[in-house]
């Protein structure tokens, strides 16, 4: 249908009904925003007033937002006019939002000053609003990065509750979406943040001398952490200044990837940590939940993104064993090649800023919300080979109760053609699946079913599908 | 290698298709005045509602039809020559054909009301009354509908997704009280109500009301009241669509008479899904099925006959679904409004009264003969394999935790089910824990 009509408004494209109360909470998430903006350009404000009220704000607003939208109606799936909105369906306004949340990634990244950050100096602008907070926690001024992560628990929180009332008829959404919200609270941000606050982590001495820097965001699993092995991220982790800590993270960081990883995934499938831990995820899941429709379903994306993913996985690999070849033999090259040129920073640059951030998180409304974890993630990649070929994970279709609506694929943020194996009465057992649910949510018929079962009949094909006598299996 | 020619692209027709193509090398045609592809028309309501867009509809992306050479055809078929085996489209083009599938569905019912033809009047069935429900309900104040089935419900969904006020006139005591038994039919009543949709029963058309311009104006109701409105749903059923076979030589009634091989009255010419009738019923089912899930199994019979491999349309035990607004339904077996005389009933109700469970079975030998479940799911092949096997419905209920199809971490209703059944009917029935080995023995 060509005649739908733009629209602007942000979870219901009937403006008529949005309620008082919702306008007053769209207006106070607004202002929070507005406050950003604000110490963004530089306009004086009291970051020790405005910092509190802008967080608040945002998170208040939205939540209160979400409730009254979702609250009023009865249970149930929510996508209402999702490709008749224009932030939704690559309209103006998601073309405006994707550049400048591209724009954003650009400055965070290789701009930092036009942010407002000021190495060894005042703090200006967005950055110097998160002083205060970085000064109460840890005692010192924010960076660039300090100013990133608390917007980015924010977003996660906001639209998790958000998340929360949209899908409130499903338990496995709630829990779920509990899930990602703490684990990005706790282990992505406030753990890092004490622990550097005590001293464990960042620490520079009396004497001015720089101690080192390790990751403490214990889910940031290598290879997604991808400098977990860079010379010096080992040698933070093992600075005597960092013990306990220090080790700890080396030790369950380098367990994590060799044990967990496989055996959670062989019981669970990756979605434990895709849908359930990670902070990729945990944005892509709340954030990026009005665009999970927009990844591409066609064979021709599926080939692209298993050559992708693969390829970056390959990478990584052939990186990091090139840095502990370095790490271990002192050399700062092989075969020639200059390991932190022709390694290190191609992969930091194109897949770490430019894949995972900028096309990542930017390209949300273009792409939708999962291209980084579809077509880059290495982890992805390496817990997708598990998933795929020895796990008990599988989506089980209801024998023949499918009706080929086309809801599962349209939401699957992952570009999985869920219907293409549900009409055919075959599960649905691939490598990109996260096991966010959603397809089983949206199925008006009851059809699909995430669980961990045995490895017998995972993906068998049925000769035809059940409620069919014409046909005899015999024949 | 034969040139089989398929009127219709909806689901009957083109899995007819895919299942020659799977078994042969004939040449393939398929025939459409509606759309260039197949697409679900089940999934249209999502259309207007804004959850998907047309593209998304279509289960196969458009290379696939060259790739399994299947030719597709858009043209309307005016009339077929079955002694010269010709098909003569409108526009006066013609195609030839050694065998023939008809499978062009069904069309809206009228019933004669008076202003029934006005503009913004319509039914809900192919696409272009999509569009033009589309164009008639721009900008309007309240939409009438009426007929309480499961198009009838599904309109009014789509209209209440875009805020119009809806009336909806349903001739029956209580919401598809002729299928739904009387607990699930008004569980559905309250849930219509909470969607804010003017739900009227018990209560007829009488006549629509024309403006100035021909369009709908009113509506006045069996009771003399009158409905201002700008659009009118006429959602009574709907009827075989086979309007272009007056003056040919292929027998029809209400459909295109086949037997169980799904063959006309002439040779080499076939007809199945919503467009074709049984001179023998199968079972307790309807001589006409217009049901996806029944069009599709046509075509995977139909298909081996075309192949040379005789094959009767033998349905299994019956299955269905529909979704209510946000509850879902499904059924296995029958289970009909009233219980017959030998029939034993049971019917659960969550206290949120939007769950339900209804079994039926043989009060002589206690064999399961069917279930309805709404607000929660259940597995296909679990009760499939219990009706196969004769299963009673002291088993189902004793394994019902192995039918569960609920998401996982979703709360469970197996014992308060199981505990009321026990009550009602002095068992005492103890549940069993889910087993894996016996869900896989379904399947197999």
């Amino acid at each position: 249908m060509s005649t739908t009509e733009p629209n602007l408004s942000i979870s219901n494209p009937h403006p008529e009904d949005t309620d008082v109360i919702q306008k007053i909470a769209l207006v106070v998430a607004c202002f929070g925003v507005l406050i950003l903006l604000a110490a963004w350009a530089n306009i004086a404000l009291d970051a020790s007033v405005f910092m509190p009220i802008a967080i608040i704000s945002m998170i208040g607003g939205t939540t209160v937002y979400g409730a009254r939208s979702y609250l009023k109606q009865p249970e149930g799936i929510k996508n209402n006019g999702v490709w008749h909105f224009s932030l939704t369906s690559r309209g103006a306004f998601a073309w405006a939002v994707g550049i400048l949340l591209t724009g954003f990634y650009v400055l965070l990244y290789w701009f930092p000053g036009y942010v407002g950050f000021v190495q060894n100096g005042e703090n200006q602008g967005l950055v110097a609003l998160f002083d205060p907070l970085s000064m109460a926690i840890k005692g010192r001024p924010a960076s660039q990065w300090f100013m990133y992560g608390t917007l980015y628990t924010i977003a996660i929180l906001a639209l998790g509750m958000k998340f929360i009332f949209k899908y409130r008829h499903s338990r496995y959404q709630l829990i779920r979406t509990i899930s990602v919200m703490i684990a990005q609270l706790v282990f992505a941000y406030t753990i890092p943040e004490i622990l550097a606050a005590l001293n464990y982590n960042d620490v520079t001495t009396s004497a001015g001398e720089y101690v080192g820097y390790y990751d403490t965001d214990i889910k940031n699993v290598w290879p997604l952490d991808y400098d977990f092995f860079y010379s010096y991220h080992l040698d933070a982790m093992q600075e005597k200044a960092y013990q306990p800590f220090g080790m700890i993270y080396l030790v369950v960081g380098i367990g994590l990837f060799l044990i967990g990883t496989p055996i959670l995934t062989y019981f669970i499938g990756k979605r434990w940590y895709c849908s359930w831990v990670c902070g990729c995820g945990g944005l892509a899941e709340t954030a990026g939940d009005p665009f999970r429709h927009l990844s591409s379903k066609k064979l021709s994306a599926w080939k692209l993104e298993r050559w992708l993913i693969h390829s970056v996985m390959v990478f990584v690999f052939v990186m990091t064993a090139v840095t502990l070849y370095g790490y271990f033999t002192g050399a700062s090259s092989v075969f020639g090649l200059d390991i932190y040129s022709k390694f290190q920073k191609p992969y930091g640059f194109f897949i770490g800023a430019i894949f995972s951030g900028i096309i990542g998180v930017g390209f949300y409304p273009m792409l939708g919300n999962r291209v980084w974890c579809r077509f880059g993630c290495p982890m992805a990649g390496y817990m997708g080979i598990i998933q795929r070929f020895k796990s008990k994970f599988r989506i089980t279709t209801n024998g023949g109760q499918c009706i080929s609506c086309g809801n599962c694929s349209t939401y699957c943020e992952q570009g999985i053609d869920v219907r293409a194996y549900a009409q055919k009465g075959q599960n649905i057992v691939r490598a990109s699946c996260v096991g966010c649910g959603v397809c089983s949510a949206v199925c008006p018929r009851g059809v699909l079913k995430l669980e961990n079962g045995p490895e017998e009949k995972r993906y068998d094909l049925p000769p035809i599908i059940i409620g069919n006598e014409s046909v005899k299996i015999s024949e | 290698m034969h040139n089989i020619v398929i009127i219709g692209n909806g689901i009957s027709g083109i899995t007819t298709a895919r299942h020659i193509r799977k078994l042969s090398d004939h040449k393939i045609t398929v025939i459409s005045a509606e759309t260039d592809h197949f697409f679900s028309r089940t999934a249209l309501m999502y259309i207007y509602m804004g959850h998907m867009k047309y593209e998304h509809t279509k289960p196969y992306e458009d290379w696939f039809w060259k790739k399994n050479r299947i030719d597709l055809k858009r043209a309307f078929v005016e009339k077929v020559d079955t002694d010269g085996k010709t098909l003569h489209f409108s526009g006066g083009e013609t195609m030839t054909y050694d065998k023939l599938v008809i499978a062009t569905g069904s069309k809206p019912n009228k019933f004669g009301w008076p202003g029934q033809d006005l503009e913004g009047v319509q039914g809900l069935y192919s696409y272009q009354d999509l569009e033009s429900m589309e164009a008639n309900t721009k900008n309007i104040s309240r939409a009438v509908i009426v007929g309480g089935g499961l198009i009838g419900i599904e309109m009014a969904e789509m209209l209440r997704s875009r805020n119009i006020p809806v009336t909806f006139l349903v001739r029956e005591e209580s919401f598809w009280d002729n299928v739904l038994p009387s607990g699930e039919s008004q569980m559905i009543n309250r849930h219509i109500k909470e969607h804010h949709i003017d739900l009227r029963l018990a209560t007829e058309l009488k006549e629509i009301l024309s403006d100035e311009n021909g369009r709908v104006k009113a509506v006045i109701t069996g009771a003399g009241e009158t409905i201002q409105c700008e659009f009118v749903g006429l959602t009574v059923g709907v009827s075989p669509n086979i309007e272009f076979l007056k003056g040919s030589k292929i027998e029809t009634k209400r459909g295109v008479l086949v037997d169980p091989y799904l063959k006309t009255n002439i040779d080499n010419v076939y007809a199945l899904g919503d467009c074709a009738e049984f001179l023998e019923p199968n079972g307790e089912r309807k001589s006409i099925e217009q049901v996806w899930y029944t069009g599709r199994m046509m075509g995977e019979a139909l298909a081996r006959t075309l192949c040379d491999k005789p094959t009767k349309y033998e349905p299994g035990h019956w299955f269905n679904s529909a979704k209510f607004l946000d509850i879902e339904y499904q059924t296995y077996g029958w289970v009909w409004a009233k219980a017959k005389e030998n029939e034993g009933d049971f019917y659960w109700e969550h206290k949120n009264g939007k769950i339900c469970l209804r079994l039926r079975w043989d009060k002589s030998t206690g064999k399961l003969l069917g279930v309805n479940n709404l607000g929660f799911r259940l597995r296909h092949h679990a009760f499939d394999k219990w009706f196969k096997e004769g299963r009673t419905v002291d088993y189902a209920l004793e394994h019902l935790k192995d039918a569960n199809f609920d998401p996982e971490l979703y709360k469970t209703y197996e014992a308060e089910i199981i505990a009321q059944f026990n009550r009602e009917n002095g068992k005492n029935i103890q549940l069993k824990k889910k087993s894996w080995k016996r869900i896989l023995d379904f399947v197999s």
